[in-house]
């Protein structure tokens, strides 16, 4: 048997190698597009339309109410039975991006909300619509409020990347699952993927940290 | 013979505000308010908290729609809020919408924006919303902050300024959308006592201009110097009007009298 510590760090190499190059874009592309629609719903959350409200509201439930497994099977596994097979890359960035949306729809929202009502007033006093009023007042406001629960939707992002594991995609844990099942050193191996989640994480956090004092500098806290 | 003496004469008149009604629920704030104001005429409300002051302004900016009542300024917009015309949403927005662009409001909390330095909230409106150019509006913007007395301060943020300085950007962000209507609710009420004269002082001075404007505060000594005329409201009804002599020398009704008497006696009791 091959010496466990010399193990534990060559199979560092592949782990951190498909953290790097699938389980990082996989994060960075989910996340983008589920900002998009996070605030997409957010928006239409707070419609006075009660329709196009109850859709948002609709969407979130169903999100929040389901396991992301589930989610993530629906789509490559389930879809194909309609006749939509989409392969397993594309199915990951779905499900996770419909998943990102419904959370990250109600930290937009609380954020737009915590603006304070004089911001929309002001805007719309010199003469913006509320197209203006959201993209040029209210959004830039409430971004900064959004930071932290949004890193923390980001982190969890990250975490649940290793989900697509079981789709197919040879994202960090399914690489870390096939030096194990070829070495039968699960212990070492997995110690390794779960030290390579942690520093991804960790960096992630010195990014907040540092998108914070940015944000900071414009207002006063 | 002094403006506050043929205030209702219609020749040059600006505004005109017939029977505003206003309800919030089951609480009805504003209970028929007429109002009229000439060009460059100074028109102050007074009156205790919760007289419906406020929500006249608003309406007045387009931020508030009345339940009936109508709003009329010279060169437009005519706006009738009859509740028993079937008047579409959209159209009565367009009309607030036009309203909006005749005035510009005064906050009691100034409202800056806090992300933008001064200088991009005073050009926010005239150069990105109106669409004038750039160069020009900084220009002028440049040239307003230096008559308040805040032209070291275009790059700062609001939040590096102190609440006066605040309030006297707020009042170049109203200037500089040219406005032929200033409105100011409460100017100087969320203002330290000593920061109140420095506000108030630059209101007198555009008063002195020539500005047409509608005030509504607790600052007596102001309404008496500034005002060409001064509306008492209470619970949602102009109780008694005239010039600042009249008002504040002789008034008329016992609810003016006990209101003025609370103001400028706070220890005497009634």
């Amino acid at each position: 048997m091959e010496n466990p510590w010399q193990l534990f760090l060559d199979s560092l190499g592949p782990i951190a190698l498909a953290g790097v190059t699938v389980t990082v874009p996989l994060a960075l592309l989910s996340f983008a597009l589920g900002l998009v629609i996070a605030i997409l719903v957010a928006l239409m959350r707070i419609s006075v339309n009660p329709i196009v409200s109850g859709i948002a509201r609709f969407y979130i439930s169903v999100i929040r109410g389901t396991p992301m497994l589930v989610q993530l099977f629906v789509i490559f596994y389930g879809l194909p039975s309609i006749g939509v097979t989409l392969d397993p890359w594309p199915s990951a960035v779905i499900a996770l991006s419909l998943n990102v949306g419904g959370y990250a729809a109600e930290v937009v929202r609380a954020a737009i909300l915590s603006v304070p009502k004089g911001q929309w007033e002001a805007a719309y006093t010199v003469g913006m619509n509320r197209t203006r009023t959201l993209t040029r007042v209210i959004l830039p406001q409430a971004a900064r409020v959004s930071v932290p629960p949004l890193s923390n939707t980001f982190i969890s992002l990250v975490k649940d990347t290793s989900l697509a594991s079981l789709i197919l995609v040879t994202e960090l844990f399914k690489v870390a699952q096939q030096i194990a099942a070829a070495t039968l050193e699960f212990m070492v191996v997995y110690l390794a993927a779960a030290l390579v989640y942690w520093v991804i994480c960790l960096v992630l956090s010195f990014g907040q940290s540092a998108l914070e004092r940015r944000l900071d500098r414009h207002v006063a806290r | 013979m002094s403006l506050a003496d043929d205030h209702t004469s219609t020749a040059d008149r600006l505004l005109t505000a017939r029977g505003l009604r206003k309800s919030f629920g089951e609480n009805e704030v504003l209970r028929g308010i007429d109002l009229t104001l000439h060009r460059g005429e100074v028109v102050v409300l007074i009156g205790p908290s919760g007289s419906g002051k406020t929500t006249v302004l608003r309406a007045l900016n387009g931020l508030e729609t009345p339940d009936a009542g109508e709003i009329v300024v010279a060169g437009g917009p005519d706006i009738d809020f009859a509740p028993t015309e079937r008047v579409p949403a959209r159209v009565q927005k367009q009309k607030r919408l036009a309203l909006r662009d005749r005035s510009a409001m005064v906050f009691q909390h100034h409202n800056l924006f806090p992300h933008l330095t001064v200088l991009q909230n005073v050009i926010e409106g005239p150069w990105r919303v109106q669409g004038r150019p750039k160069a020009e509006v900084v220009a002028e913007a440049q040239a307003l902050l230096a008559r308040v007395g805040l032209a070291d301060k275009a790059d700062a943020r609001p939040h590096e300024l102190s609440g006066g300085q605040q309030q006297r950007v707020g009042i170049v962000r109203a200037l500089a959308l040219r406005p032929d209507l200033l409105l100011f609710d409460e100017p100087t009420s969320a203002l330290d006592p000593e920061l109140v004269g420095e506000v108030l002082l630059v209101i007198k001075e555009l008063a002195d201009d020539g500005w047409s404007m509608v005030v509504v505060t607790h600052e007596l000594s102001f309404a008496r110097e500034a005002a060409d005329h001064v509306l008492f409201m209470d619970g949602g009804v102009v109780i008694e009007q005239g010039s600042p002599g009249q008002l504040f020398g002789a008034p008329q009704h016992e609810r003016t009298k006990r209101f003025l008497t609370r103001i400028l006696r706070p220890l005497d009791g009634d």
